[in-house]
């Protein structure tokens, strides 16, 4: 009874083996998901509010700098790296805020408003549902999401990088060098991956929350925490536990070291930190102690100016970290979005 | 619905439920059982290939496997590790009377959400060119077996095979032959709903060209072509849903899962959308699997019905079969424009006539039960009498009748 049964179900089988090698399988189908959505994001009233703002903010702390820069020439003359002091140093007269201090802080912002509600948006629409039944994995849906949002976060990233740049050349009529080109290209990426860590917290957010308003405000809410609070709790933390004596000099380096690596806990003190040494040639230790020889140098100050590669030596545990929880959060989302029933 | 829900294996009291011949059905559709018109009419060109196999395989006995106490393992087939106690059947064992041209099988399917049995134990066979109709009330597991069959939820035990395959495993080539338009189905209401069917056809690989062909046509066909290029959140819930089936319908499937696809649409809309469904099955011969709580949709489209009750299918067939119920006993609803009363010896002096009874919900009604269809006599004999009949239904052929003889909760859902 069974064999013929058999026979006719490896037919079938075969029939539509044929059937699908005859058809050019869409393996890429997150490439066609990404499309969609950065289709969706570009042409979104999101994008063009955020890319305004971004703009502005870039702007008025270069125009306030470039003036400075301006006014002391003669003094600066001969100043290393003085094209990176467009971006990096604030005019005294909007509060030293600098170019890197306003995108620091409006980075995260882009992150979490292209991700929140990637995938409870397409449940609440009824998409979803409708997605899943094409044929591309289930991944392709997350995963081209997260490609979509990394490539908007780009998108205007490098035109934030351009329009400074840009102008800062014509106000200062200076050229940057090609070390600090590659400096901005380096610091460039480091915000791209800083708000990529934003987006896949956001992600995440739209995978468990089903409602899109209460994603975005546990994600606008988180950054705001951690913007207002993070730089006292954590330290505070780290006191509580390694109580600081300083009389003594190994329970001061404990209770620094214990610091820094708090305050490391936090992305955005990561992202300082590679901020910091990617654009300032200048620095040879970041935030806290690391290590008994960083502690040293940093007592010592070397003169002279690090190459861009040693600024990157400087921070590659930074680097790497950022990336750590950036791949970990994504994952998180991933896996939950992934065993998650298709039905709301 | 999680709480009380009364466990749907306990018999229900009074007669109907014993009209009930388990299992007509459940199976592929017994040998001896004509088909209806229509589908052997679409069987036409297959209809040479089936065996005696099939038939013999058709007729073993739903009775007995019931009661036995087996199962299988969802994925691996389960035949490898022997259980001391249980024999456990092989996938080979459970597909064995699977027909030749089955499109949808399922055998002792089962999925479980912790304690809560969704689907229990379902054996379904869809064959090749069937409008097979899944009736139920809200929460008996439709979409959910409509889920597994598509491979977006995995079985907790049991077999799926569509078009042969095992959508857990090859749920890429399964969902490249199959079309769903799921329950409650949405668009991107930034999208207009020519490039929401583009953005479908992208990912379904189509090339460019072949996509806009195809949308042309099937826009033409669901009568959206005025509202191509206006986006989809402007769209009214019946513009939705023929959306949803030109959606369904780009990557030419040879199998369409409508889950709900009247649900929420006004009435000329339910009617519409039924019109363009029976034409898009009979020009394409599509296999069709649809799901629905509301009945009347379904009598009018589908060839065979399942009625789905606490995830449980008791009793599937050709809907006329199932309406037949007893054969030997026939009830007629009558009505007369003077005394019902008058009605009762009119009837009781007709041969075959067993009882006259008055109705239980209409006063003005009389129930008249015999052993053969007695309309035309009981209609001469009442006009003979001056006696004007303003009422005359045979019961059974009502699939709401039918719906309440099967489904314990009721319509809504709740234990009756």
């Amino acid at each position: 009874m069974a064999a013929p049964a058999d026979t006719a179900d490896t037919a079938r089988r075969a029939t539509t083996d044929r059937a699908r090698r005859a058809e050019h399988s869409p393996s890429g189908g997150w490439r066609t998901i990404a499309a969609k959505e950065l289709a969706d994001h570009i042409t979104s009233s999101r994008f063009l509010v955020l890319l305004l703002i971004v703009t502005v903010a870039a702007i008025v702390p270069m125009y306030f700098i470039s003036s400075d820069i301006s006014g002391a020439a003669p003094q600066l003359a001969g100043q290393p790296a003085l094209f990176l002091a467009l971006f990096v140093v604030g005019s005294p007269s909007l509060g030293n805020v600098a170019v890197v201090s306003f995108a620091a802080l409006l980075v995260p912002l882009v992150g979490i408003a292209f991700g929140f509600d990637g995938i409870n948006s397409e449940r609440s629409q009824g998409t979803l549902s409708r997605l899943l039944a094409q044929p591309i994995h289930r991944d392709d849906v997350i995963n081209g999401k997260f490609a979509a949002g990394i490539a908007v976060i780009a998108v205007m990233i490098l035109t934030l990088v351009i329009v400074v740049a840009g102008l800062g050349m014509v106000r200062l009529g200076i050229v940057p060098t090609p070390e600090e080109i590659a400096r901005i290209v380096v610091w460039a990426a480091a915000t791209i991956l800083y708000a990529s860590f934003w987006l896949a917290f956001a992600l995440l957010l739209s995978t468990v929350m089903r409602g899109t308003a209460s994603a975005a405000l546990v994600g606008f809410g988180t950054w705001l925490g951690l913007l207002l609070f993070g730089q006292f709790l954590l330290p505070l933390l780290a006191n509580v536990l390694f109580p600081l004596d300083k009389a003594d000099a190994n329970s001061y380096l404990a209770s620094t070291t214990a610091q820094a690596t708090f305050m490391r806990i936090s992305p955005s003190t990561l992202y300082g930190d590679i901020i910091t040494a990617v654009l300032n040639p200048n620095t040879k230790t970041v935030l806290g102690v690391g290590n008994l020889g960083q502690y040293v140098s940093s007592q010592q100050q070397v003169p002279g100016l690090l190459s861009l590669d040693q600024s990157i030596l400087l921070v590659w545990p930074q680097i790497v970290a950022m990336v750590a929880i950036t791949v970990v959060l994504f994952a998180l989302a991933y896996i939950l979005f992934l065993r998650q029933e298709v039905r709301a | 619905m999680s709480e009380d829900r009364t466990t749907p294996s306990e018999p229900r009291r009074g007669g109907p439920r014993r009209r009930l011949r388990p299992n007509v059905g459940l199976e592929a559709r017994p040998a001896s059982a004509p088909r209806p018109a229509s589908a052997a009419a679409r069987h036409d060109a297959d209809a040479v290939d089936e065996t005696e196999e099939v038939d013999e395989a058709a007729a073993e006995p739903g009775d007995t496997a019931q009661a036995m106490p087996w199962e299988a393992d969802a994925n691996t087939g389960g035949a490898a590790d022997g259980h001391p106690r249980r024999h456990r059947r092989t996938v080979a064992e459970l597909l064995a009377d699977v027909p030749d041209d089955a499109v949808i099988v399922t055998r002792r399917l089962t999925k479980k959400y912790g304690e809560f049995t969704a689907v229990d134990k379902l054996d379904l066979t869809i064959r090749r060119g069937e409008v097979f109709g899944l009736l139920g009330p809200n929460g008996a597991g439709k979409t959910t077996t409509v889920l597994m069959l598509l491979g977006l939820t995995e079985p907790t035990k049991g077999i799926v095979r569509v078009l042969g395959m095992d959508p857990t495993r090859e749920p890429l080539a399964v969902k490249r032959q199959v079309g769903y338009l799921p329950d409650n189905v949405g668009f991107y209401g930034g999208m207009s709903g020519r490039e929401n069917l583009r953005y479908t056809a992208r990912l379904n690989g189509l090339g460019r060209r072949e996509a806009d062909a195809k949308i042309d046509e099937l826009l033409h066909e669901v009568r959206l072509e005025d509202a191509a290029e206006k986006k989809a959140e402007t769209y009214s819930r019946g513009m939705r849903q023929r959306l949803g089936i030109a959606d369904a319908l780009v990557k030419s499937p040879s199998v369409l899962i409508l889950d709900e696809p009247t649900i929420a649409i006004d009435p000329s809309g339910v009617e519409e959308l039924l019109a363009l469904l029976r034409r898009l099955v009979a020009e394409r011969s599509l296999t069709v699997m649809l799901s629905s709580h509301i009945l009347g949709q379904v009598q009018s489209l589908c060839d065979r019905v399942g009625f789905y009750s606490a995830g449980k299918l008791v009793a599937a067939g050709p809907l006329e079969e199932l309406a037949q119920g007893d054969d030997h006993v026939v009830e007629l609803e009558v009505g007369v424009n003077g005394l019902p009363s008058a009605i009762d010896a009119v009837a009781a002096a007709i041969p075959g006539v067993t009882k006259v009874a008055p109705h239980e919900r209409d006063e003005r009604l009389r129930v008249v039960t015999a052993s053969s269809d007695v309309a035309a006599p009981l209609a001469t004999a009442l006009a003979a009498q001056g006696l004007a009949l303003v009422h005359l239904r045979r019961r059974g052929t009502d699939l709401l009748e039918l719906y309440r003889r099967y489904v314990p909760e009721g319509i809504d859902g709740r234990a009756r």
